[in-house]
Formats: C-alpha cells, sequence, structure tokens
C-alpha cells in the first residue's frame, strides 16, 4: 500500500482527480458519476491503443501506424456493411481485427526479419496505410445513412448501464493486466525492453516478442478502427489523423518509459484518462477548443520532466557530460 | 533512445573507414540511380514534364522541407530528432502574421520569424541537454505545444495580406528559372555538406551518435554540440516558416500539417541512420530531388496527394528492406 502511494500511478491518479474537481469547481455535474462514465466511453479508444503502444514502447519500438491502420479498417469495415449489410456485426469485427492483426504483424516481420528500426518502419506504413484507404474507398465518404442500423448500434448498446464499447475497454484492459503481470510473454515484453542483450541469454526471442507486441497493438488498432468509425458514423480517408501522437503522448504521460521496459497497465489508462478528460473538460468549462493541443502538448512536457528517473550507474558520466 | 547502458552489447560497426565507407557511397549511387530512373519515367510519362517552368515548379515541392532537412539529419546523425519542426513553422508563421498586424515591415517580419524558430529550438535543446529527456517524447510534446499556441491565437481565422516585396522569399526568381528558393536549397546544401563532412564540428556529431560515452570521455562537450543542433534546426523551421508564408500568402494554423514526418523520410530516404552515426548531405540532397520528382511526375499524372505519400513510404521501407532482404536470402541470417 505505501509503495502504491509513492507510485507513479498513484501521484498521476491523484492529478487526474484534482484535474476532475478543478472542472466540478468550473461547472458543477463534471464529477457525477455518469458524466465520468460518460468521459470514460469517450475515452475508450484511446485507452484500447495507448495499451497496445503500451506492448510495443516497452519492448524499446514504437508503432506510429495505429491511427492509419485504425482509419484503414474502419473504412473496409464501412464499406463492407454499405455494400452487403447481410454480414453480421460480429462478422466485420472479427474482418476488422484479423485485418489490424496482419498489419500490426507487417510491422513486425519488418523489425524481426529485416532488422530495420520501428521508427522508420511505422513512418513508412504510417504513409501507406492511410494511402490505400484513398485507394480501395477512391476519395468516397461512407456516410451514416449508408450504414445498418445494427452497425451502428452495437458499440452504443448498453449493458448494466454502460455502453458495449466501454466494456469492451474494460475487457482489454482486464485481459492486458493478466497478459502483462501474470503470462511468460508478458514478462518477455518488460525483458527485452530492460535488456535485450540479457534476454537473449535467458533464452527470449527478442525479435518474436517484438513481433508479437506489433501484431497485438495491431489488431487492437483494427478493432478500434470498427469501434470508431460505428460510433461517429462515418468513414473518410483522414478518420483519426494524428492520433497516432495522441496515443503516444498517453502513453508517456502515463509513464511508459520510451527507452523501454518500464510501465504499466495503470499507467497507460490513467495517461489516457488523463488526456480524454482534458479534452471533455476544455468545452464543458468554457475554454475554447483550440486550446486543446496546447495543453495536450504541455501535459506531455510535465509527465515527461515528472517521470525523468535518474539512471544508476551513469550519474559521474552526466556530470562529465555538462 | 540512446542504448548506452554497459550491459548492453552495441551493435555499431565502424562506420567510419573501409568497406563501410564504400557501402556507403554506393547507398548514394543507388538513391542516384533511382533518381534517375525516375526523372526517365517521368519524361516517358508526360510530355510536360520537361518544360523549365514545371521543373522549376517542381523544386518548390522539396525546397523549404529540405531546408529542415539539413539540420535534422545533424540532428539524427547525432543520435536525436526533432519532430516538432512543422509546429515550429506554424508558430513561426503565426507570430509574423501577428507581427504584420502592427505594421511590422519585409525585414521585420523575417527577424521574427527566424527568432521564433530560434526560441522554440532553444526551448527543445534545454529540455534535451539540460534536463536529459529523450528527444523524441519532448519534441511529441513541443510539436503538440507550438501548434498548439497557433491555434489558440488563430483558431479558425488566417493572417493575410502580406506585404508583395515579402513574397519573394517564396515565389521570387533569381535567374530565368531558378528561383530564390532553389538558390537558397544550393547554398544551404553546400553549408551543411561542409560542416559535416570537412569541420571538426562535423567529426564530433558522427562521435556522438557513434558513443556518446566515448564522445564525453574524448573531450567532446555533447549537451553543447546538441544545444547547437537543436537550435540549427529551429532556425531552419524558421527560414522555412519565412519561405512557406511568403509562397502561400497567408497563415493558418494547420500550415505544413505532418512536415515532421515527411523531413524524417527524406533524412533517412537520404541513407541517415536513424539509430545516429552514420549519414551524408548528399544522400539527403539526393532523396530531396526524388521526393520533388515523384511528387511532380504523379501530379502531372492527376495522381492524387495522399496516394503519392504509398510511394514515398514504399520508397522509405523498400530502399532500406531490400538491401537487407538480399543480405538474409544470401547469408540465411538477418543483419
Amino acid at each position: 500500500m505505501t509503495q502504491f502511494i509513492k507510485s507513479r500511478e498513484a501521484i498521476l491518479l491523484a492529478a487526474l482527480i484534482a484535474l476532475i474537481l478543478l472542472v466540478e469547481t468550473r461547472f458543477s455535474g463534471f464529477a457525477a458519476p455518469g458524466n465520468l462514465a460518460r468521459v470514460f466511453n469517450d475515452t475508450s479508444i484511446l485507452i484500447i491503443l495507448a495499451l497496445g503502444q503500451t506492448l510495443v514502447i516497452l519492448t524499446r519500438c514504437i508503432d506510429l501506424s495505429q491511427a492509419s491502420n485504425l482509419a484503414l479498417t474502419g473504412m473496409v469495415t464501412a464499406m463492407l456493411n454499405a455494400a452487403m449489410p447481410g454480414i453480421p456485426v460480429i462478422a466485420l469485427i472479427s474482418i476488422a481485427v484479423l485485418l489490424g492483426i496482419l498489419m500490426g504483424a507487417f510491422n513486425g516481420i519488418l523489425v524481426w526479419k529485416l532488422d530495420i528500426p520501428p521508427i522508420v518502419v511505422t513512418l513508412g506504413t504510417l504513409t501507406i496505410y492511410r494511402g490505400i484507404i484513398f485507394l480501395v474507398s477512391g476519395g468516397e465518404w461512407v456516410n451514416s445513412h449508408e450504414m445498418s442500423a445494427s452497425y451502428k448500434a452495437f458499440p452504443r448498446a448498453e449493458f448494466l448501464s454502460l455502453p458495449v464499447m466501454a466494456w469492451i475497454c474494460i475487457a482489454t484492459i482486464a485481459a492486458f493486466a493478466i497478459l502483462v503481470t501474470r503470462t511468460p510473454l508478458g514478462r518477455a515484453f518488460y525483458a527485452v525492453g530492460g535488456n535485450p542483450g540479457a534476454s537473449v541469454y535467458t533464452g527470449i526471442d527478442v525479435g518474436r516478442t517484438r513481433f508479437m507486441a506489433f501484431t497485438i497493438a495491431g489488431g487492437l488498432a483494427g478493432l478500434c478502427g470498427y469501434l470508431w468509425v460505428a460510433r461517429y458514423a462515418v468513414a473518410y480517408t483522414d478518420v483519426a489523423g494524428g492520433f497516432e501522437l495522441d496515443i503516444v503522448a498517453a502513453c508517456v504521460i502515463g509513464g511508459i518509459s520510451i527507452a523501454g521496459g518500464l510501465g504499466t497497465v495503470t499507467g497507460a489508462v490513467l495517461g489516457a484518462l488523463f488526456l480524454g478528460t482534458i479534452k471533455n473538460a476544455l468545452p464543458v468549462a468554457g475554454v475554447s477548443p483550440f486550446w486543446q493541443m496546447a495543453i495536450s502538448g504541455a501535459a506531455i512536457i510535465i509527465a515527461v520532466a515528472f517521470n525523468r528517473r535518474r539512471e544508476p550507474g551513469r550519474v559521474i558520466l552526466k556530470e562529465v557530460a555538462q | 533512445m540512446s542504448i548506452t547502458d554497459g550491459t548492453q552489447p552495441r551493435n555499431v560497426p565502424d562506420r567510419l573507414h573501409g568497406r563501410p565507407t564504400r557501402i556507403l557511397r554506393s547507398w548514394e549511387l543507388l538513391l542516384a540511380g533511382i533518381a534517375i530512373l525516375i526523372f526517365l519515367a517521368n519524361t516517358q510519362a508526360s510530355p510536360y514534364f520537361l518544360d523549365p517552368w514545371n521543373l522549376s515548379d517542381a523544386t518548390f515541392n522539396f525546397t523549404e522541407k529540405a531546408f529542415i532537412a539539413f539540420a535534422m539529419a545533424l540532428l539524427i546523425i547525432s543520435g536525436e530528432i526533432d519532430l516538432s519542426v512543422a509546429g515550429i513553422i506554424a508558430l513561426a508563421s503565426t507570430a509574423m502574421g501577428w507581427a504584420l498586424q502592427f505594421g511590422i515591415g519585409t525585414p521585420g517580419l523575417i527577424v521574427i520569424g527566424l527568432t521564433v524558430g530560434l526560441v522554440c529550438g532553444a526551448f527543445n535543446g534545454v529540455l534535451v541537454t539540460r534536463l536529459g529527456l529523450p528527444s523524441i517524447v519532448v519534441t511529441i510534446g513541443t510539436m503538440s505545444l507550438f501548434r498548439g499556441i497557433s491555434y489558440i491565437v488563430l483558431g479558425d481565422q488566417a493572417f493575410n495580406g502580406y506585404p508583395t516585396d515579402f513574397a519573394f522569399f517564396g515565389r521570387g526568381y533569381v535567374f530565368w528559372v531558378i528561383s530564390f528558393e532553389l538558390v537558397l536549397f544550393f547554398i544551404f546544401a553546400a553549408i551543411y555538406a561542409c560542416v559535416l563532412h570537412f569541420t571538426n564540428f562535423g567529426r564530433q556529431i558522427y562521435a556522438i551518435g557513434n558513443n556518446p560515452t566515448a564522445a564525453t570521455f574524448s573531450g567532446i562537450r555533447v549537451a553543447r554540440v546538441k544545444m547547437i543542433l537543436f537550435l540549427l534546426t529551429g532556425l531552419m523551421s524558421g527560414i522555412a516558416a519565412v519561405c512557406l508564408t511568403a509562397r502561400l500568402g497567408s497563415t493558418r494554423p494547420s500550415i505544413a500539417f505532418a512536415w515532421e514526418l515527411e523531413v524524417v523520410t527524406m533524412v533517412v530516404l537520404g541513407g541517415v541512420s536513424i539509430l545516429g552515426g552514420a549519414g551524408s548531405i548528399l544522400g539527403v540532397v539526393i532523396a530531396a530531388v526524388i521526393i520533388g520528382l515523384v511528387t511532380f511526375g504523379l501530379g502531372l499524372l492527376n495522381v492524387p496527394g495522399i496516394v503519392m505519400s504509398i510511394f514515398i513510404g514504399a520508397l522509405l521501407i523498400g530502399v532500406i528492406a531490400i538491401p537487407r532482404l538480399i543480405r538474409l536470402i544470401r547469408t540465411g541470417k538477418a543483419a
């Protein structure tokens, strides 16, 4: 318990609560359970994507192609739905996840087998996946009236007074908590990021572990592709443009170390919720939405400055460097 | 991003002498070959391609991005990165537009644009070198911060009405079809090539990128060199902001959106190792020309911009993947 109070996650949780209370003083009702549930539901997609990104960052990689992956799978499901409304939603979701896994695996295989730096790979696939959306859609939009009712209704359907999308998010969080702390693969993510050299000697295949991280992140991006398009009931080429950096921002605020091997599921979730709360609070607090970008930028810088850790054994060198 | 803990075997080959130098040379040769192929394909694809004025127009596709790419190349060779360059352009352009409201003339506007660039670069540099934060995260933050300030100032508005003599910096021609920006491009290319390849400072950048610890012990002031590089990148972004604003004749907060990725693509395509320690300005110059040619040639064929980005992305992965793939097939193991 005392360990938790001292932890990064506890400080972030306190900051999140303070933020909510601050908004509450400007706009009473923001901290009401119903509204908080709405904020959580609104942030679900960011949380799911941030969890995928967490695995990738844990292994000392980065995935900048998540938002393009999301937009492409979203477009494919929307077009399939518009062309053949008979396909059940569950089949469309499976297609979305599968397509996302394929795109994530493509990133992963380039990182694993060809040893290309992940930032280069995903910078390339970021533009490639986004371009393919234009190719498959011809630049056309898929609008709300072209989508079937069941396609749009699924993420919004209420179950135990929470929308299905929020439940999917909760399920993902739970699955990740188990994956990361209770399975050999989960430990491998930390090991690979913490010390790739030592991981090899303990029998962990570094490349394969990174491949798994990219594949899982891709699958989740595919799932979010369906959720995003169904929720906002529109699909076009620029869906979620620039969102890849929001996802990285959520991870950084959540204390996932970009140097790899450090970070928790709780942190990623709180980081995403922090950004999501800001996004939702600005309009109700009467702040122009144009402030949002600068505020999230400042939040990232403050978070990373706050999370700065002194690496043991390098202190003397650092003093020399100054 | 730097991997410096002693327990980690660092698989960075010495890229300064012997065979690796030849491989580096052949990289530029490969790029030049690709550039010539694309050029020839373009002449076949469209009869309008070889028109001097059309070719001159094509240079605007890469000049401003290349200004930043030169400084970014140095920064990436030193093992850091700056993703906030497009944000700096937005902020510098907004500052110029704002100053315009007070009747400040062309020289004043340029001073303001460059100063904002330098200040932004200094901000990044201080966060990275003084506080020791990872540059990739810092500049993702400042990218949002800088562009965010533009959004706060402008919202959905735009600054217009730049003086006519200001337009020269974006639309002016020095001689016949040779634009001011193209002249600037060659001048900067020469300066950066000299600095990187023929000065002490350039050697220090390679040394830092290959092994910051060893560089520190050999008496290189790592933090100071990196600070200078962040300042340079900021300054070049300021210069790009002046040219771009002059060319467009207006400022919107979405100006130069997502350019940071195109600039990094240009640098990496030019053969600069994203892990630091290797690369040349010649490579970046050829990569800039390749990107310009691809964009322009496809534009003549009425291929939409978003589809061109597939080519650029595939080119980026392809030129790095194919040599490795060949090696993988030949030797049966990855590099």
